[in-house]
């Protein structure tokens, strides 16, 4: 698959956003859930390509940017403890605690390591017998069954001195925790294609019949996106409210189901707190019976944390989509992604690390004239 | 940094040779280190071990009359005009990499350096750093590369030093090297002399070094075929000035912070605007295939053998024709344009045709989780 041209075709993206523009007749609000496809609109310039009437309203789907403050405070204890060996996906260690990051955690001697995959930790923790190995396992769906093997061949190998601190979300329940808060503007999902990949779409549609919406399943490349809006607009004219697959090279009805037998057997479902939005009942996975050996929140009880939110970041609003980036008194000015007031300027899936990051604080003016004197290749 | 007078300087350093202080004209290390395999703190100690390095090791490496005077300094031949100068330190991990060293690394750096400046770079100091326990092989190795690298780029090494620290106080070998060089005449090369309607050009693909780096990070391995691009750019810089010295604005080396972060420096330094075309870019299928799985972008990815050049529109050409002469320039493009437009900001036609802001980015690029 050739994903960097055939996915990336600037003419046919221009024809799609054509076809978007004709049919639709009146201004729809579409949200698309994953942070990766936030970034990839931003990142692209999907946003401007779509009609006037067809507004992109960025969804909760950053993993970083939903952990709560606790959580992290609590990894930032454990990663200061002596004998610690504490490992995380890289973005977290710039998300802002009440007091410190994990890179400074880090600087003060902590050892803190980026990996690439929850089993490079297992690994650590078999080279490292004297040390207490934890991963931050943080995420949706996707990186669930990752972390979950993780603990799985920890156990299996009877390593001791492996943890997982967890903090795992689930898309249906933030979906209709979305569409029954007061105010809601959404009217049609992109749901997050990864997600689905493991998850399949089984569980979606009693979410589209009771709250009437459509939902598109859609990947993350720039033909992807157009595809996905272009379902959801065409699925808002016609009045219809569907299940859709529009990322039908990766997922399927089903997903992936030894994956979501283990996910089964090591996690359990709980209610979760989103950083931002509040407690969401059955939101998210914690480690069941079986596996709470390994729950880092257990082996390290760590008490005494009081969290302090910034009284200037509306992340929370951003992350319901009830404000754009920008309309926050604090974007650009005391929050930036070198001075993050909230994790939503932090991850580069984050709306407000995005909109900074590429500019969308721009007027419309200032961006169209910016690539002047340009040909078109 | 301030001038201090030469009699104070010995002044200060006579006040702290006291009664406690050994003598180290005659000192020698107690045990007998000769021919260990790896470095002992000996070997920065001033004696016998230290002179054995600089004797069989560094002269070897970087022979040349002004080096084996061995004095306290070295006496250069300059003629008279405008000098360069300019130091960089080197503390890549790991040590060794596809497509280069920390060696080779530390004088095409400084050299890049000098050259960027629209200098002709002549004379370099090294020195290292070494923690306790650094195999002497891998010293050898890294010395060699430096030697070569040295030679290829036509500069001398004429002064170095070598200090050793306990082990865990060093990442194995850390190198600084200084370098001068002789300032081209009729030259008004500058960062704040990039002017608007100015052609912008890259000298190949970006990206390159920063990701062979990172296929071999410890914890991060990746197969690929990806190699550093590690080269000294004198010789086709010179050939640019040779060709086009009096149109050429601008010049840097886009190193740490990739593109992304020259572009933005020129942007600022010369208040201008900068337009690009991604569609241009050049990039490596493979550098942007391992972009995609890390989740970073290329355009932020550091570079060890590359220039942008900022020239008047009507030698954009004839720079290009150049570069592409070049065996460092075959994949050289013009990738955009100097704006009266946003100033101080770099803005980017995506692929898709629309727009977006490149912005410096904060430290170091963090791959993303998913």
């Amino acid at each position: 698959m050739k994903y960097l041209t055939e996915f990336r075709n600037g003419e046919i993206a221009q024809r799609m956003a054509r076809e978007i523009a004709t049919v639709a007749t009146k201004p729809w609000k579409i949200m698309e859930v994953c942070g990766g496809q936030t970034h990839s609109i931003i990142k692209n310039g999907i946003d401007q390509m779509l009609p006037a009437g067809i507004e992109m309203i960025h969804g909760p789907g950053c993993p970083v940017c939903v952990t709560p403050l606790e959580l992290i405070d609590k990894a930032l204890a454990i990663a200061a403890q002596p004998g610690v060996i504490f490992c995380s996906f890289g973005d977290m260690l710039r998300v802002p605690g009440t007091d410190a990051d994990l890179f400074q955690v880090k600087a003060a001697g902590g050892d803190v390591r980026v990996v690439y995959s929850p089993l490079d930790a297992v690994d650590l923790a078999a080279k490292n017998p004297d040390k207490q190995v934890v991963f931050f396992g943080v995420g949706f769906e996707t990186t669930a069954p990752a972390n979950a093997m993780s603990v799985h061949i920890a156990r299996r190998r009877g390593l001791k001195n492996f943890s997982l601190l967890v903090s795992h979300v689930l898309v249906p329940p933030a979906i209709a925790a979305i569409l029954e808060s007061p105010g809601n503007k959404v009217q049609a999902f992109l749901l997050a294609g990864h997600v689905n990949s493991v998850m399949g779409y089984w569980e979606y549609p009693p979410v589209a019949e009771k709250y009437k919406i459509p939902l598109v399943v859609t990947g993350f490349e720039p033909l992807d996106l157009l595809d996905g809006i272009r379902r959801a607009v065409l699925q808002l004219e016609a009045g219809k409210h569907e299940v859709e697959n529009a990322y039908e090279r990766i997922v399927t009805y089903d997903g992936n189901q030894p994956a979501q037998k283990l996910l089964a057997e090591v996690f359990e479902v709980t209610d979760r707190a989103w950083r931002g939005i509040g407690v969401i009942p059955r939101s998210g996975w914690r480690l069941s019976k079986t596996y709470r050996e390994f729950d880092a929140e257990e082996r390290f009880q760590i008490t005494g944390i009081h969290t302090v939110e910034s009284a200037l970041c509306r992340a929370g609003d951003v992350l319901r989509g009830a404000i754009k980036p920008a309309e926050c008194a604090a974007f650009g000015k005391e929050c930036t992604p070198r001075h993050p007031l909230g994790a939503t300027m932090v991850s580069s899936e984050g709306a407000c690390a995005a909109y900074y990051n590429y500019g969308r604080f721009l007027s419309a003016d200032e961006l169209a004239t910016a690539g002047s004197g340009l040909t078109h290749a | 940094m301030p001038e201090i007078a030469k009699d104070e300087a010995l002044a200060a350093v006579a006040d702290g040779v006291t009664e406690a202080t050994p003598d180290f004209a005659n000192w020698s290390c107690p045990l007998p280190l000769v021919g260990y395999p790896t470095i002992v703190m000996g070997h920065g100690g001033g004696g016998k071990l230290g002179s054995e390095l600089v004797e069989h090791l560094f002269l070897p490496a970087f022979r040349n009359p002004q080096l084996e005077n061995l004095g306290d300094a070295a006496v250069l031949d300059l003629p008279s005009g405008r000098v360069a100068m300019s130091t960089d330190s080197f503390v890549v991990q790991p040590l060794f990499f596809p497509g280069g060293s920390i060696g080779e690394l530390a004088v095409n750096g400084t050299v890049n350096d000098l050259a960027v400046s629209g200098a002709t770079p002549r004379f370099l100091s090294a020195s290292f750093i070494l923690e306790e326990g650094f195999p002497l092989a891998k010293l050898a190795a890294i010395v060699e590369a430096m030697g070569v690298a040295a030679r290829a780029a036509g500069v001398q090494i004429v002064t170095g030093d070598t200090k050793v620290v306990e082990r865990g106080h060093g990442d194995g070998c850390y190198i600084n090297t200084a370098g001068v060089g002789v300032l081209r005449e009729g030259l008004s090369v500058g960062p704040h002399r990039a002017q608007a309607g100015d052609a912008i050009l890259v000298s190949g693909t970006i990206g390159d070094h920063g990701m062979a780096i990172m296929s071999v990070r410890e914890g991060l391995e990746f197969e690929s075929q990806i190699r550093s691009d590690c080269a000294a750019l004198n010789g086709m810089i010179a050939a640019v000035l040779d060709a086009a010295g009096a149109d050429v604005h601008a010049m840097r080396d886009p190193t740490r912070g990739g593109l992304a972060s020259t572009l933005n420096e020129i942007a600022q330094s010369s208040a201008v605007g900068i337009a690009i075309d991604e569609r241009r870019m050049p990039v490596r299928t493979e550098v942007q295939s391992a972009c995609e799985l890390l989740g970073l972008d290329p355009v932020y990815v550091a570079n060890e053998g590359k220039a942008v050049f900022f020239v008047a529109p009507n030698a954009a050409d004839q720079v290009l024709a150049t570069l592409k002469a070049h065996p460092l320039g075959r994949e050289a493009a013009i990738i955009g344009q100097v704006t009266a437009e946003h100033k101080g900001m770099v803005v980017a036609r995506t692929q898709m045709g629309a727009n977006r802001v490149i912005a410096m980015q904060i430290g170091e690029q963090l791959p993303r989780i998913c």
